[in-house]
């Protein structure tokens, strides 16, 4: 029962969170106010019991992200540009949208109920047979290194290229410009 | 940063320490929670804090741009070469069973050597957005 009072405390932490990042117009607060935001995230997902993930949110939102958002913020203005203008497309829409969702939570399986289809159809396989098929005792290494190997080949690849996207945009662009300066020089 | 003392000590004393965990983490994951991602971002956030406490130019003198990129290259290729070598054993692509004389002591291998690569292409990765954002 515990753990249900902490899972809706943090739950009102995190939408108290999200308004005030909604709400500040100063970037530098914006970008730290992300930071607490995954905090928050990877303490939700430790009561939910999914080690790894609260591990990987914290080690990369609260983390990295974070620095490469302070970085980039040192390019530019610390002010956001405030636009005082009220779109009613756009309120018609996160009203409906919202509304959907809230709908949609009635035909939802009950929460970590044994039969969902999403612990029938694969979960019992991998529990069972993987201390027999690969013998590691972390459950979400053995799926996520050898049962989806094509999954994690692909994360890989999806990193690397996203590494090489920014290299090809920021990267190489600043040398030329330095190149350029000194040859004008 | 030059002038912060008390930071550039702090960083000196705590860089081996992310690095040792960044490694912990790494070679652990079979155990615990963990693995080659969270392992990669923070065997990159100390290099990323030394950047930021020593400057850049003295990054750059410590791990150059060019062989961070390929060694986020080489990652990926230490994956898809675990792949080959699989193929070549006789079993399917990413097979880690025929990497060893029992399927099991094959599966940790090929367990080891694939997060050895995902660990290496993230660290990188992380190392070259750095560069790329940060204000020289």
């Amino acid at each position: 029962m515990t753990v249900v009072y902490i899972n809706i405390i943090i739950l009102c932490l995190l939408v108290i969170t999200a308004i005030a990042i909604n709400q500040q117009d100063n970037l530098f607060a914006t970008t730290m106010l992300t930071g607490i935001f995954s905090l928050l995230s990877a303490s939700l997902f430790v009561c939910l019991d999914a080690v790894d993930v609260a591990f990987t949110e914290a080690a990369v939102g609260a983390g990295i992200a974070l620095i490469l958002f302070l970085g980039s913020l040192a390019f530019i203005k610390y002010k956001e540009k405030i636009e005082n203008k009220v779109s009613v497309f756009g309120l018609i829409t996160v009203i409906l949208t919202g509304i959907l969702l809230i709908y949609g939570i009635h035909d939802i399986p009950g929460f970590g109920v044994a039969d969902n289809p999403v612990q029938t159809h694969l979960a019992d396989k991998y529990i069972v047979g993987s201390s027999k098929e690969i013998g590691i005792p972390n459950l979400v290494t053995a799926v996520l290194a050898s049962y989806r190997g094509y999954d994690t080949l692909g994360e890989v690849v999806v990193i690397f290229t996203a590494g090489i996207g920014v290299l090809m945009l920021l990267g190489r662009s600043r040398e030329n410009y330095k190149g350029l300066i000194e040859r004008e020089d | 940063m030059e002038h912060h003392l008390v930071l550039r000590v702090v960083a000196r004393i705590i860089i081996p320490l992310i690095m040792l965990f960044a490694l912990y983490v790494q070679f652990h994951g079979d155990y615990g929670p963990g693995g080659g991602f969270q392992a990669g971002v923070i065997f990159a956030s100390s290099f990323i804090l030394y950047g930021i406490i020593f400057g850049i130019a003295k990054l750059r003198q410590v791990i150059h741009p060019s062989f961070v990129r390929s060694s986020a290259a080489f990652g990926v290729l230490i994956y898809v070469g675990v792949g080959i070598v699989t193929i070549l054993n006789g079993g399917e692509f990413l097979n880690y069973n025929v990497l060893s004389q029992s399927a099991e002591a094959g599966q940790h291998i090929g367990i080891m050597i694939i997060e050895f690569g995902v660990g290496l292409t993230v660290a990188s990765t992380m190392i070259i957005l750095f560069f790329a954002f940060a204000k020289p």
